[in-house]
Formats: structure tokens, sequence, C-alpha cells
């Protein structure tokens, strides 16, 4: 090549290329990753900052907060224990692309269809039987709630995120009207009654029993997809639909089924929730675990193990801005802010992951 | 009658949030990108368009009307575009998966919102995040032609006309008017053209030479500022200038699929936004007997129902753009 074509190819090329990145070590996409943690840790640095408070004092009270004292602690546990089995099931949907937003639902609907139980039929028998009824109840109402949405996905291509959607307002309003109505406890305020102490889960290290629960289902659903045929074809329906179907998967099949245990899932959340938490059933028994779950679900890629410890630090960071709140004055909401700017950075850090940057000049790669 | 024309105002009051989410929407998915952040981008929206108005008047005292107005609605569509950048930056630059991502700003947006809301609430005298009377005037439903209610004496008619065409607050009219614009825009000129384009089969749109990435960009980006407009909508008309935490409260989910119902196309959002707007205020008109918690849930019923009739129609009548959800990535074609 001349001289001056070379200095034309040069002219044209762009300033910067993006390569796609073949392989990457394991330890270097973690690497990335923790890079991009501890870039949006800065980042909600600077916005204590501007609201005029040391972000070093900030963050260590909000650990401190959660996990300082015995209570702290056994609180924080018991904000993880809903959140893990909920992106437990929000996992198994997002793992065949189906963009179901609606586990907030599903654990009202478990809700509710325990707490039938927890309200008429507490005392009439022995404990076990009781909780397990709970139990299979709420998980048959989340699997229904689950079922119903991915039934239209499979048959017509229903929007799947819209539907999951709109079964959460119908299952609060499900809610609102049991409060109002037939559940109504005496005494003129729209709530229900508390629970008989026959239906509240026993508590082993001073936190209820859904944490047992939380990793017994946490090994089940690792096995599930790691070791199932069934755990397999979802993988392989959420990769690509049409290699399935030539592979002889039935996609609708897989689809529904899928759902149904996610949808169960949720709905033990609403089991656990209402019978080990609140003995009560109220609006906000789902809490936006639901929502956060997804979260929990993404930052964990989705895996199983991973969301155990991805779970207990939402925990910590929602427990601690509740301490902010009364120590520095920090709206709660804060929570919701950092965990949004916590999961912006990571979704972005993939691109690094994946691709590499080369500059112009010397064709450097970085990133 | 009265109770009809009463009926239909107060649809297009509580329709006009949802209008103004739809179009936004529209003109993002046009792009090809899905954004689910509606429901965050209108919180931001809704958080900002007050918080504009509050500081200014703290800062430079009470203003005139329009000022206010002028002053919300930019800051209105400064942030609900800001919150469409954060997604743009991720999904166009970094690819990042469309879904979470919009999920992921509508849980920013939520957080985003109810935090500074209370901020500044915690921070004024009163504890109440709220604007001068002569604000809130500015976004109160008034006559547009003063004399014609008196005009009307016992021609009923008059009334209602007057009623149901002339009598609503500014951004009414401003949302109608996006939404003409919008259908114009996208189906006469060269720029909505090469958009739909960008939508349809970025790969060809990029070969033709449209510059694919900077109509996404543009898109996203004023898609996510008619959101925000929308959010102060809520703010400023229906909460009457005053911070309520979660004030948007899933309208801006409702939004998301009324861009399905209108078939993504904006002169057909304004009739769903009248439609959905109606059902959720039905209740305070048309006693049906069932509870008010059983009647509350219609709008989220009916969309289910658009969801599963237009899915089941669709198979025939694809209007969606075709690369809508997807990135585009020129090295991969």
């Amino acid at each position: 090549m001349t001289e001056q074509a070379a200095a034309a190819v040069k002219q044209h090329e762009p300033w910067l290329r993006i390569v796609n990145r073949p392989v990457i070590s394991r330890r270097k996409a973690w690497a990335i990753r923790a890079a991009a943690f501890i870039a949006a840790i800065l980042c909600g640095a600077l916005l204590i900052l501007l609201l005029g408070h040391s972000p070093f004092a900030v963050y260590s009270e909000m650990i401190k907060g959660a996990v300082g004292s015995k209570i702290s602690l056994v609180s924080t546990i018991k904000i993880a224990i809903p959140l893990l089995i909920a992106a437990l099931s929000v996992a198994l949907s997002f793992k065949m692309q189906f963009w179901n937003i609606g586990a907030e639902g599903q654990i009202l609907a478990g809700g509710i269809a325990a707490s039938y139980f927890a309200l008429y039929w507490a005392g009439a028998m022995p404990a076990l039987i009781l909780f397990l009824l709970m139990c299979a109840a709420a998980a048959a109402a989340g699997a229904l709630w689950g079922a119903i949405p991915a039934l239209c996905k499979a048959k017509w291509n229903t929007n799947e995120t819209l539907f999951t959607l709109m079964l959460n307002y119908v299952a609060l309003g499900l809610i609102k009207y049991l409060q109002a109505g037939p559940w109504q406890k005496p005494g003129g305020h729209p709530q229900i009654a508390m629970f008989d102490d026959a239906a509240r889960l026993p508590k082993i290290f001073d936190v209820h029993i859904g944490w047992i629960i939380a990793i017994v289902l946490v090994a089940v659903v690792s096995v599930f997809l790691s070791r199932s045929k069934h755990g397999f074809e979802t993988a392989v329906v959420g990769q690509s639909p049409n290699t399935a179907r030539y592979a002889g998967m039935h996609v609708g099949r897989v689809l529904v089924r899928t759902m149904i245990f996610a949808g169960a899932l949720a709905g033990i959340v609403g089991f656990i929730q209402v019978s080990g938490a609140d003995y009560t059933l109220t609006e906000n028994t789902a809490g936006g675990v639901g929502f956060t779950a997804i979260t929990v679900a993404w930052l964990a890629q989705l895996h199983p193990l991973a969301m155990m410890a991805v779970a207990v630090f939402i925990a910590v960071l929602e427990k601690g801005a509740g301490r902010i709140q009364t120590t520095y004055g920090i709206p709660a909401s804060a929570s919701d802010v950092l965990i949004g700017i916590i999961l912006f950075f990571m979704l972005g850090c993939e691109f690094f992951i994946h691709y590499r940057l080369i500059l112009r000049k010397g064709g450097k790669a970085r990133g | 009658m009265d109770n009809l024309v009463n009926l239909l105002y107060a649809a297009v009051l509580a329709g006009t949030p949802l209008l103004f989410g739809t179009l936004g929407e529209i003109l993002t998915e046009k792009s090809g990108n899905l954004n689910l952040g509606v429901e965050g981008m209108m919180f931001m929206g809704a958080i900002s368009g007050l918080a504009g108005v509050y500081f200014a008047e703290m800062w430079f005292g009470e203003m005139t009307g329009i000022i206010c107005m002028l002053i919300a609605i930019l800051a209105s569509f400064l942030c609900g575009a800001f919150g469409a950048l954060i997604y743009g930056f991720l999904t166009i630059t970094l690819r990042a998966n469309q879904n979470v991502t919009g999920l992921t700003l509508t849980i920013f947006g939520i957080g985003f919102a109810n935090f500074f809301g209370e901020i500044i609430a915690s921070a004024s005298p009163s504890k109440f995040m709220t604007i001068s009377t002569g604000a809130k005037a500015a976004f109160a439903n008034s006559p547009l032609i003063p004399g014609l209610a008196a005009l009307a004496g016992e021609h009923r008619w008059i009334y209602w006309i007057n009623k149901l065409l002339f009598s609503y607050n500014l951004l009414v009219y401003l949302g109608i008017a996006v939404a003409l614009v919008m259908a114009w825009f996208l189906n006469k000129t060269r720029a909505g053209l090469n958009l739909r384009a960008v939508g349809e089969d970025p790969a060809a749109a990029d070969a033709a030479g449209i510059p694919v990435n900077r109509y996404k960009y543009l898109a996203t980006v004023i898609g996510g500022g008619i959101c925000g407009v929308g959010g102060m909508y809520i703010s400023m008309v229906t909460a009457y200038g005053v911070w309520v935490h979660g004030c948007v409260g899933g309208r801006g989910w409702i939004a998301v699929a009324l861009v399905i119902f209108a078939t993504w196309s904006p002169s057909r959002a304004i009739f769903g936004a009248l439609v959905f707007g109606g059902l959720s205020i039905l209740r305070m008109y048309v006693p049906l007997g069932i509870p008010i918690e059983i009647y509350d849930l219609l709008p989220y019923l009916a969309t289910i129902l658009v969801l599963i009739v237009t899915s089941v129609r669709q198979s025939k009548d694809h209007n969606i753009p075709k690369h809508c959800g997807f990135n585009y990535f020129r090295e991969e074609r």
C-alpha cells in the first residue's frame, strides 16, 4: 500500500471501533462487574454529597443499621427471604425470555389463598397439615396467576409484560375487596383480622422458618435449571424458540409449565409473608417485592446461588435506607434510587464484557 | 344528557396523562426501542414539573400563570428526556437488554420522584410541597371563550358544546396538538418516514444512508420528554399542584398498553386515551351496583381484554414496528 492510500484509509477509519470479544476470562468479567459496582456506589456517594452529608458516614450507618445488632440482622433476613424466593420465580421466567413482571400479583394471589385457610380452618386440624394446606393453596393460586398469561402467550403471542402487570392490579383489587367486604374484621376499619396462633409459622433462631424454605427452594431451582430436562428446555426456549421447535420441543408447553412453577414459587412467598411476617393479609403483603426481585434475579445473572448473596445485599440496602431516614432524614426511597443506579451500571458493564473498544491510534485495546 | 356530558368531560381530563404517555411511547417504539420505563419517566416528569415551578417561585417570587406553565412543561420534558437518555445510552450505545433496562428505569424513576418529593416537602416550612394559588390557577380548567357560558342561557346545547370543547386546562389542548403533529410527522415528512424505516428494518435504513442511531436517540429522548409532560399533568392538574407520594399510580403502564390498543397510531391514541380515561372515572357517573374495589379494576381488566383481543387478531394485522424490542448492531448484520 502506498503511503497516500494508507493515509486515506486512516482518515476514514472511525476513531473508535467496537470489536466482538469471543472469549473473556471469568476473572476479567467479574473484575469489570466489580468496577461497575464500585462506580455505582460512587455515583450514589455523589448524590449523598449533594444532599450535604458525608457519604462515608451515611453508608456505614446503613450497614450498621442493617447488620449492626441482632434485632436489625433478624429484620434484614426477614426482608431477604421473600426477595430471594421471588427472585427464583422471576429468574425461571426470564430464563425463557418471558418478561414476567407479575411476581407481585402472584405473591398476592398466594397470600389470599393461604389466608383463606388461616382465617377459616385454623384450629380445625393439626398445625403441620394446616401449613401444608396453606402452602399448597398459595402455590396453586400463584401458579394460576402465572399460567393465565403464559397460556395466552403460547396460544396467541399475547404481550406477557403488560398482562402479568395488569394481573398485579387485579390481585390488589381483590385484596381491597376482601378487606372491605367478605373478610372484614368486625370493628369498622377495612382490614382483615390477625391470624390465629395456630396459623403462624414457627421460628428457628428467631427468624420464621421461611429462611429454611428459601434455602431448600434455591437448591430445587438450581437443580431444576442445571440438571433436569425441563430446565434445559426452559433455557433453550429462551435462547432460541426456533431451535427449540426444531429439536422437537413443544414451546408453548414449556412456557406454560415453567410459568406454573414460577407462579407457584411466588405464591409460596405470599404464604410465607402472611403466615410468617405479617400474620394477616394487607395490600402491602407483597410491598414491591415482586419488582425488586427482578433486580435481584438480573444482578445475579439468573444464577440461583448468586441470588442468595444479592438478595441479602438488597435487603441490607433497604433496611439501611430505613435507618438513614431516622438518622439523617434521607427518605427511604433512597434505596430505590441506589438500586436503580447500581442496576444501570451493571446493565451497562455487560457491554464491556462482550465487546472491546479499539481506538484509532495505536490500535490498543481498552475495557 | 347532562350526566353523559359530565362523564365525557371527566374522561377527557383523566385521559390526557394517558395520551401523553402513549404518544411518547409510540414515538419511541417507532424507532424500534421498546421502552418499558414510561411509568418511571412519568414519575420523573411529575416531580420535576412541580419542583420547577416550586423553586422558580421560591427564587423569583410569584409569576404569571403562563410562565409557570412553560416552566413546568420545560422542566418535566427535560427530566423525562433525561430518563430516556439513560435508557437510550444503555440500549443503543451499550446494547443492553431493552426489557430489563426499561424496568430498571421504572424502578429508578419511581424512587427518584418519591425521594426528591419527600426531600423537598420535608425542607419546606409547611411540610408540604405545593405551589402558590396563582400558579395552580394556570393549570386549572377554565373557559377558553369566557363569554360563551353566559350566552348559553336556555340553549342547553351551547352549554354542552362549551363544556365539552372549550373548558379544559391548556395541557389537554397541548396533548391533542402533539398527537396531530406526531401523526403528520410520521406519515407526511421525510424525517418521519425515515424514523419508521429505522423501526421496521434498521439494516435497510442504515444501508440507505439513514443515521440509525441518531434517529433512535432523538425519538427515544423526545418520546421520554413527552411522557414526562404527561407525568407533570398528574402532579399539576390531577393532584392540584401538591406532591402526592406515588401519584402516577400505574398510569404509565396503561399508556404502554394503549400503544397496542392504538395500533401505533397517534390519532387513534386520542380515542384510546379517552376510552381508558373514561373507564377510570366511570364509577362516579354510572352506578353498576358492584363493589367499588371491583369497579376500580375496570381499566386493568379492559387492558387485559384489549391485549388478548389484539393478539388474537394480530396474526393478520401486524402494526408493531418489526424491529421493536431488538437492538441494532451494525457489525452483526
